[in-house]
């Protein structure tokens, strides 16, 4: 205690720095940052479980690059990003736009778009599984016969199985994002909006003149945050699909799936790792690309 | 303490949580305002509809499940009794339960510490342990789950409850949080706190948490979430059913039953009904905190 008495106060602070980084710093390390290291070490080793681990280059990259599996599920991948990213962002913008204008009941109407955010992911998976079977099982094909429209072959087309699997995924999220913009919409000043209004701007030109500028960091930060969100898809896809994972033929499978499939049925160590290197590069160069395109406009 | 008066008021500046309270002109009353709360009335109901459905079919007999009626005819409990029946949702309920409330006390405290320690301390190697912290949040949790499994095969950890939770018990997210918040305290009470004789330790507690309150809620309310809601790493860490999650239980139920729609409901109710009373219960503080966290994370 000596010792600590004859310091000076900026050389405690470092000891109290210290002690309290202490058990944070080791838990970053070793639960962060060496399996980070492990994983893109793994990305060029063949290991499946049993044996040693051995280098193997980049075979497993180019494996990669020839499996055919991996192009379909890359491009259904993308797919989840670029159909469920715009839509989730439309909806949820008109949802916020007119919400915000809305005075009566509004915490209760807020309350119903915000609840299925706090839904699990599993539990409304088999909610949608359900609403999708075919006559006279599922709500959705019973509603179209009542109207008397023939069936429609959801979860099993290859066609529709992938948007069918998007939906409860956007719907989930609606409510987060709706929440966001609602934030934003209330962050940009009245007095622009009165001195349009003065000037007998058009509620379009107000629109794209002062709402969406002024709302650009938000959109900026929910398109991010939404994207990273599907190309991660997995829960949704494994338990829509359970009875062949990713099916029908693989035509819904995400590349998160595929990590899951040959590490943990396949036992395929270093492939998989090669294939989370591929998701990490994804998703850096999509969030990247997107700070770019949308901060400079 | 003489200040404790203005304390109060210091701690809950954050500007994105003012924005929900911001004052605005009255709506004009007509029809376009009226239509435009129709319509996001029924939107909004259709928003919980799979919810409303999910529960409603929990209640009924199975002949009566492929009805559309959302009232059920004859309300019987039984679905409920035979899911319990069983025994394993009480334990994966239980097993939830525990992993996601130490899980968030955990981060509660970690994160905080961290961020004070970020926040209010000068000492060499700051910068660095905050950007190296803060580049843990570039890696998707799917790169790091197979170095975990590794990890956790090695060490023994594979079907415990520490092995289910180790990955989350400090999250780069929630520290940067806290560091952003406890920038709101001001260095003047960690002063004066020091003149008084209390230890860096003490100062943490005794003044500084009590100010971040709010933070404290949001941050605590997206942890217990994303843990009870987790899948992937459960799913992966996890063989013996005693000690699987709900998720993961729901999982395996849901296939268990097949056809039995009404049963895989009620399981998916279970899973539900917990963040639909909290979320009932905490309301306001729920949406702020995803407002602050979405805005200042």
């Amino acid at each position: 205690m000596s010792a600590y008495r004859n310091l000076s106060i900026a050389q405690k602070q470092i000891v109290w720095a210290w002690a309290f980084l202490a058990v944070p710093v080791l838990f970053y390390v070793s639960i962060r940052f060496y399996p980070t290291a492990n994983a893109f070490l793994l990305a060029f080793q063949e290991w499946n479980l049993l044996g040693t681990r051995r280098w193997a280059g980049i075979d497993n990259f180019v494996k990669l690059w020839h499996d055919p599996v991996f192009w379909i599920v890359f491009k259904n991948t993308m797919l989840y990003l670029i159909i469920g990213t715009p839509i989730s962002l439309l909806i949820s913008f008109i949802v916020a736009y007119h919400l915000d204008k809305v005075r009566f009941m509004h915490g209760f109407i807020r309350a119903l778009y915000f609840l299925p955010f706090l839904t699990s992911t599993v539990a409304m998976a088999w909610v949608w599984r359900w609403f999708y079977q075919p006559v006279p099982i599922g709500l959705f094909n019973n509603f179209l016969a009542s109207l008397g429209i023939s069936q429609i072959a959801f979860l099993n087309s290859t066609s529709n199985a992938l948007p069918a699997i998007l939906a409860p995924a956007v719907w989930a999220g609606l409510g987060f994002q709706i929440i966001i913009f609602m934030a934003g919409l209330r962050a940009i000043p009245q007095t622009y909006y009165e001195a349009a209004r003065i000037d007998g701007v058009s509620w379009w030109t107000t629109l794209w003149e002062i709402t969406l500028p002024l709302l650009k960091p938000t959109i900026v930060f929910i398109v991010v945050f939404s994207s990273i969100g599907f190309l991660r898809i997995f829960d949704q896809v494994f338990n829509m699909t359970t009875n062949n994972p990713g099916g029908p033929l693989n035509s819904t499978k995400p590349l998160v799936l595929m990590i899951y499939d040959t590490a943990f049925n396949g036992y395929n160590m270093g492939y998989a790792a090669a294939q989370t290197v591929v998701l990490f590069t994804v998703l850096l160069l999509v969030s990247l690309l997107q700070l770019r395109i949308l901060r400079d406009r | 303490m003489a200040t404790s008066s203005t304390a109060d008021d210091l701690a809950v500046k954050p500007s994105s949580e003012a924005l929900l309270h911001v004052s605005r002109p009255a709506p004009q009353r007509n029809y376009a305002q009226y239509l435009r709360w129709l319509l996001l009335f029924v939107g909004g109901v259709l928003m919980v509809m799979p919810i409303a459905y999910m529960l409603s079919t929990s209640f009924k007999y199975p002949h009566e499940v492929y009805n559309l009626n959302l009232i059920p005819e004859e309300p019987t409990l039984e679905n409920y009794t035979y899911v319990l029946e069983d025994g394993r949702f009480y334990q994966w309920f239980a097993n939830s339960m525990i992993i996601a409330t130490i899980t968030t006390v955990c981060n509660v405290l970690f994160d905080s510490l961290v961020g004070y320690a970020l926040c209010k301390f000068r000492f060499p190697g700051r910068y660095i342990v905050f950007i190296a912290i803060l580049s843990t949040l570039m890696i998707p949790t799917e790169m790091l789950v197979i170095p975990w499994y590794l990890m956790s095969k090695s060490l023994g950890w594979l079907d415990t409850y520490w092995g289910i939770m180790f990955p989350g018990l400090m999250t780069a997210f929630g520290t940067f949080l806290m560091k952003q918040f406890f920038e709101t305290v001001p260095d003047e009470f960690i002063e004066a706190a020091r003149i008084d004789g209390l230890n860096e330790l003490q100062i943490w507690w005794t003044v500084a948490m009590p100010l971040v309150k709010p933070a404290l809620a949001a941050l605590a309310i997206f942890v217990f979430l994303g843990n009870w809601t987790a899948f992937i790493w459960p799913l992966i860490v996890t063989n013996d059913q005693a000690l699987y999650t709900l998720p993961v239980g729901l999982t395996t139920f849901s296939v268990e039953q097949q056809v039995e729609w009404e049963l895989i409901m009620t399981g998916a109710a279970l899973a539900t009904i917990p963040t639909l009373i909290i979320f009932l219960v905490f309301q306001r503080y729920i949406i702020r905190g995803v407002v602050m966290a979405g805005l200042k994370g």
